[in-house]
């Protein structure tokens, strides 16, 4: 069915951390690893070692330079599905192969279902959904279903690969729903952002905005001119630079 | 967006063919309907030829034919299966139609009124295929209140070139048809314009920074998350040459709209088989020019995952 649970019981999803993200593509290539074993395998590569590898991957990193009047920085940016509490993907799909699940509020795709028309990555404003040349069907983040409920991993370990696999904990999983979930308590205290909130999809992920930088003014005297040396080491130094 | 061949086709194919059915059923309702069931074989062949051919088209773009059904489950949310739905429900008044027509040899009585329902239901049906375009948010270009009435203006225009070329081939064309015909051109012709200027002026929402939720100053895409193609950058991040672009929309200005409309004035005064010729040729060139408006209403369409990929509109 893909009207709309009015409500869900909880809903899942992930506070990703704009300011502690260095863009290491762990989370990428953890995700891929899990998932072309897990419940939407495989994570089909085309041409992988040719001219055009081209592959479905659910979760992508991005960099960007902001800059403001007062500073400029570079941010990685990771883009996976952000399990959307209005997600027209579920919605346009005629042929009910994608749901959101009224216990967890995740969105999935029912492989079987799909007749493979994409109008769901057309209505998926984030990119967060990769067609599936090989295979014929949509396919996109599952929020690792099969770990997150996996009762033969030990508890530690029932998070999403990309949250396991972030060195630098910039991804954190956990229930919206409940104000007083760790992420939701993470969200307030840092300002999380909805991402294009005007569209209306109401995503449950949120970004942390990089913060504020620590030091005060960044006059940094600037490195003294380079003069040439005498001496042994001049000497040396023209040698060498010859 | 990528312009994709098969949809391509379906859209101007059925349009053509769903607005040639609605204004059957104008028509029979009015009495201007040859009788005769050999002239209800032909038009019949043509109206379910355009609408076969689209809809062929359409399963082209599905990967998984054989699941094709399952597209009519899902009408309570989706527009396209409304769509699908509402194309295939048209085809039991349409069938009464056409087996009244060609059977009885007139469009008179029950046949008349079948033909009002299955054209009712031939604009419902265009209806959806705009609605399918329109709802779409991330796609700004076809999220304004200009893509549903272009679907039903340019459906009943070029299915009204189609039933003029016919009318006069069987020697029943009414008085001043090819004339009336040639203002709709007219006003299509308008409405594209419109639509253009309208997207040329439209505001670009959201904007990069509400993308990534970097409130302030310029975000720039200094990287991509990968080298080469993917899925979202072929799909969706298409961009049309800015020199293409311009060639194009006058090609789909010249045969869409103002070709036809200037062929069908001169039809007018013409009369005889060379007029026939004429709106012959004119409804012809006219699907030409509606396959080129169709192929731009996706190549100049820009979806959200662009500001992600710092792509503009065009390139250059
Ligand atoms: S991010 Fe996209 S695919 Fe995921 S729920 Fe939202 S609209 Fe659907
Ligand atoms: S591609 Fe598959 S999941 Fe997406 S809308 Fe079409 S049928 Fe539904
Ligand atoms: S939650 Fe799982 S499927 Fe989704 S991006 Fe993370 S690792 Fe990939």
């Amino acid at each position: 069915m893909t009207s709309l649970p009015k409500t869900t019981e909880r809903q899942l999803g992930l506070a990703i951390d704009l300011d502690s993200c260095v863009g290491c593509q762990a989370c990428v290539t953890s995700c891929k690893e899990w998932n072309t074993g897990g419940h939407m395998a495989p994570l089909t590569d085309l041409d992988p070692y040719g001219e055009n590898p081209d592959g479905v991957w659910f979760n992508r990193v991005h960099t960007y330079e902001q800059v403001t009047e007062t500073k400029s920085r570079t941010i990685h940016f990771p883009r996976s599905c952000l399990h959307c509490a209005e997600p027209a993907c579920v919605t346009v799909c005629p042929t009910g192969a994608s749901y959101k699940r009224q216990s967890d509020g995740i969105v999935l795709v029912d492989e079987d279902k799909c007749i493979g028309c994409k109008l769901c990555s057309w209505a998926c404003p984030y990119g967060a959904r990769e067609f599936d040349d090989d295979v014929g069907v949509m396919k996109k983040c599952t929020l690792c279903i099969d770990r997150i409920y996996n009762e033969n991993l030990p508890e530690e370990n029932r998070v999403p690969a990309c949250v396991a696999a972030c060195p630098t904990g910039a991804r954190h999983f956990g229930d919206f729903s409940d104000p007083d979930s760790a992420v939701s308590v993470l969200s307030r205290e840092r300002g999380g952002v909805e991402l294009m909130a005007e569209l209306g999809y109401r995503p449950t992920n949120r970004y942390l905005p990089p913060r504020a930088r620590a030091c005060g003014d960044n006059n940094i005297a600037p490195l003294e001119a380079v003069a040439g040396e005498g001496g042994l080491l001049g000497w040396i130094d023209r040698l060498l630079s010859r | 967006m990528h312009p994709a061949k098969s949809i391509v086709f379906f859209t101007t194919l059925t349009g053509a063919g769903y607005g040639l059915l609605a204004l059957l059923g104008l028509f029979g309702v009015l009495g201007l309907l040859p009788a005769g069931g050999l002239w209800g074989a032909i038009t019949m062949a043509i109206c379910f030829g355009l609408i076969f051919a689209g809809l062929l088209s359409s399963t082209g773009h599905l990967s998984h034919r054989e699941r094709a059904w399952r597209a009519f489950t899902q009408w309570r949310s989706s527009w396209l299966s409304r769509e699908a739905v509402a194309a295939v429900l048209t085809f039991v008044p349409a069938g009464l139609f056409a087996l009244g027509w060609v059977g009885l040899g007139e469009v008179a009585g029950w046949t008349r009124w079948a033909g009002a329902v299955a054209g009712l239901c031939a604009l419902v049906t265009i209806f959806t295929t705009g609605m399918i375009y329109a709802s779409l948010k991330p796609v700004m270009e076809w999220h304004t209140p200009f893509t549903v009435p272009g679907y039903l203006l340019y459906g009943l225009m070029s299915g009204l070139s189609v039933l003029t070329a016919i009318l006069s081939g069987l020697g029943h064309l009414p008085d001043g048809l090819p004339l009336v015909a040639a203002l709709i051109c007219l006003l299509g012709f308008f409405w594209k314009r419109a639509s253009w200027y309208y997207m040329a002026h439209q505001a670009r929402l959201p904007s990069v920074n509400s993308a990534t939720g970097l409130g302030e100053g310029t975000v720039r895409s200094v990287q991509w998350p990968h080298s080469s193609q993917n899925f979202l950058l072929k799909e969706m991040g298409f961009r049309i040459a800015r020199k293409h672009r311009r060639r194009l929309r006058l090609i789909a200005q010249g045969c869409g709209f103002l070709g036809p409309a200037l062929l069908m004035v001169l039809a007018e005064l013409l009369e005889g088989p060379g007029g026939s010729l004429l709106l012959i040729f004119a409804a012809a060139l006219q699907l030409v020019g509606l396959l080129v408006e169709r192929w731009l209403f996706f190549a100049e369409a820009t979806h959200t995952i662009s500001l992600y990929y710092g792509l503009g509109a065009s390139s250059s």
